[in-house]
């Protein structure tokens, strides 16, 4: 028995695809900001003075790092609105993917922390800084410098794992695949060509992330 | 109606996990087969046989795994080859599991000195044999780290079966949720239980970087 490959679909599911696509961009564009601003947070809070600080947010990042993202997003999409808190599936995706963000960068983030050397904060003390200032002008852009590409990298795990969210009915790419494929009964060929999409996205954004780091963090900024 | 208790909750939860731990070691144990001849490749002489398997690692780490099983899933059937979910999981995420071996232990044969191979050529080994003798277990031993911590990165992946309708311990939940109405409590434990699992091969992770630093 023959199996012929059928993309005649294709031309009328373009609309679909896209806008799937554009959905997974925007969620992943708003958790990386979200989660790395998060996780500058985080990863100072994991120096604090304060040893409950510390205890805290190491206990956040061993508690999303060691569950599957799936189990956190069914947490906070189903479970949450027993206490009231009721969210639609676009915020509780963006939840889910910034907390589940923000564990994984405050490591890298905190890593990025404490490579740079002591020296720089010395001196930008002994240039009478304020250390709000030390740390936004001097030790932050250097730790970034060097977490970049760590940065990138998860920032495209990030984007791979998100789809997992069109479990809770986010119109995302992959929930977008599973519309199509329930229309066409082109299962296979609907999710290679959406395999295809994520493949470009993955390699477009990282190229893309690279040519804006180059550029404005390790040049203008450091 | 069938009323749950806490305890009939936890216990089939429990049951359930035994498939997730099942899938996990089988999995590994597959990858970590399969890993090895893409690393053989991956290192090979022949150019094409390198580039082959770094497309073949860059194809898994630039695809959603669920791309990846719903492709076994569905595209398998149209080879004429019957499949079930539990096949489709263990397959799926056996080659996932493969590539990214195959990249860390790639990592520890290139950070080995070249003299490790020009030793092992000097003793009259020929290249199976300095690989099997010389290069792999320095590999394996430098990575076992990452190697721990991917480990911990699949037990989560299997997660992802239950969407392709394997029943470990997410699919077992959602129907328990279904049956219940308590998602608090049901995800709560499951993320426990995820979180029991884990947690001690996080820290034994740790625990090998630290070594590693000190050496």
């Amino acid at each position: 028995m023959g199996y012929a490959l059928d993309f005649g679909w294709l031309n009328d599911a373009i609309g679909m695809i896209a806008s799937g696509a554009g959905m997974t961009v925007f969620l992943i564009v708003v958790t990386s900001v979200a989660g790395t601003v998060l996780s500058i947070f985080g990863a100072i809070g994991r120096r604090s003075r304060h040893a409950i600080l510390r205890k805290l947010v190491a206990g956040y990042v061993e508690l999303i790092r060691n569950t599957p993202f799936l189990v956190q997003l069914f947490f906070i999409f189903f479970g949450l609105p027993r206490f009231g808190i009721r969210l639609d599936p676009v915020t509780a995706a963006i939840l889910a993917m910034t907390l589940n963000m923000a564990a994984y960068s405050t490591e890298i983030v905190g890593a990025g922390l404490d490579a740079v050397p002591k020296g720089q904060t010395e001196a930008a003390k002994a240039l009478g800084l304020h250390p709000r200032i030390i740390f936004i002008k001097v030790i932050l852009p250097q730790a970034l410098k060097v977490i970049f590409p760590a940065l990138t990298s998860q920032i495209i795990i990030m984007m791979l794992e998100s789809a997992v969210v069109s479990q809770i009915a986010v119109r995302e790419l992959t929930y977008e695949a599973d519309m199509l494929q329930a229309r066409t009964f082109r299962a296979f060929e609907t999710y290679f060509i959406v395999t295809l999409v994520y493949l470009g996205l993955s390699i477009g954004l990282r190229r893309l992330l690279y040519a804006v780091g180059r550029r404005s963090i390790a040049g203008g900024m450091a | 109606m069938i009323e749950f208790t806490f305890w009939d909750i936890a216990r089939n939860l429990l049951l359930a996990a035994r498939w997730t731990v099942l899938l996990s070691v089988v999995a590994f144990t597959g990858g970590a087969i399969v890993g090895v001849a893409i690393l053989l490749a991956r290192i090979s002489k022949r150019k094409w046989l390198r580039r082959s398997a770094e497309y073949y690692i860059g194809l898994f780490q630039g695809t959603p795994l669920l791309m990846q099983l719903f492709l076994l899933f569905f595209g398998l059937p149209l080879l004429g080859f019957r499949i079930e979910a539990w096949t489709a999981a263990v397959l799926g995420l056996t080659l996932c599991a493969s590539a990214f071996l195959a990249e860390i232990w790639r990592g520890g044969v290139q950070s080995l000195p070249n003299g490790q191979w020009d030793a092992g050529s000097s003793l009259g080994l020929h290249y199976v044999a300095q690989l099997r003798l010389i290069i792999l277990p320095q590999a394996f031993a430098i990575t076992r780290a990452p190697t721990v911590g991917f480990l911990v990165q699949l037990i989560k992946s299997t997660a992802l079966t239950s969407i392709i309708g394997f029943e470990e311990l997410v699919r077992t939940s959602n129907a328990i949720n279904n049956a219940t109405f308590e998602p608090f409590t049901v995800y709560g434990l499951v993320a426990l239980i995820y979180f029991v699992l884990c947690y001690p091969l996080t820290r034994y992770t740790k625990k090998l970087e630290l070594r590693a630093v000190q050496r």
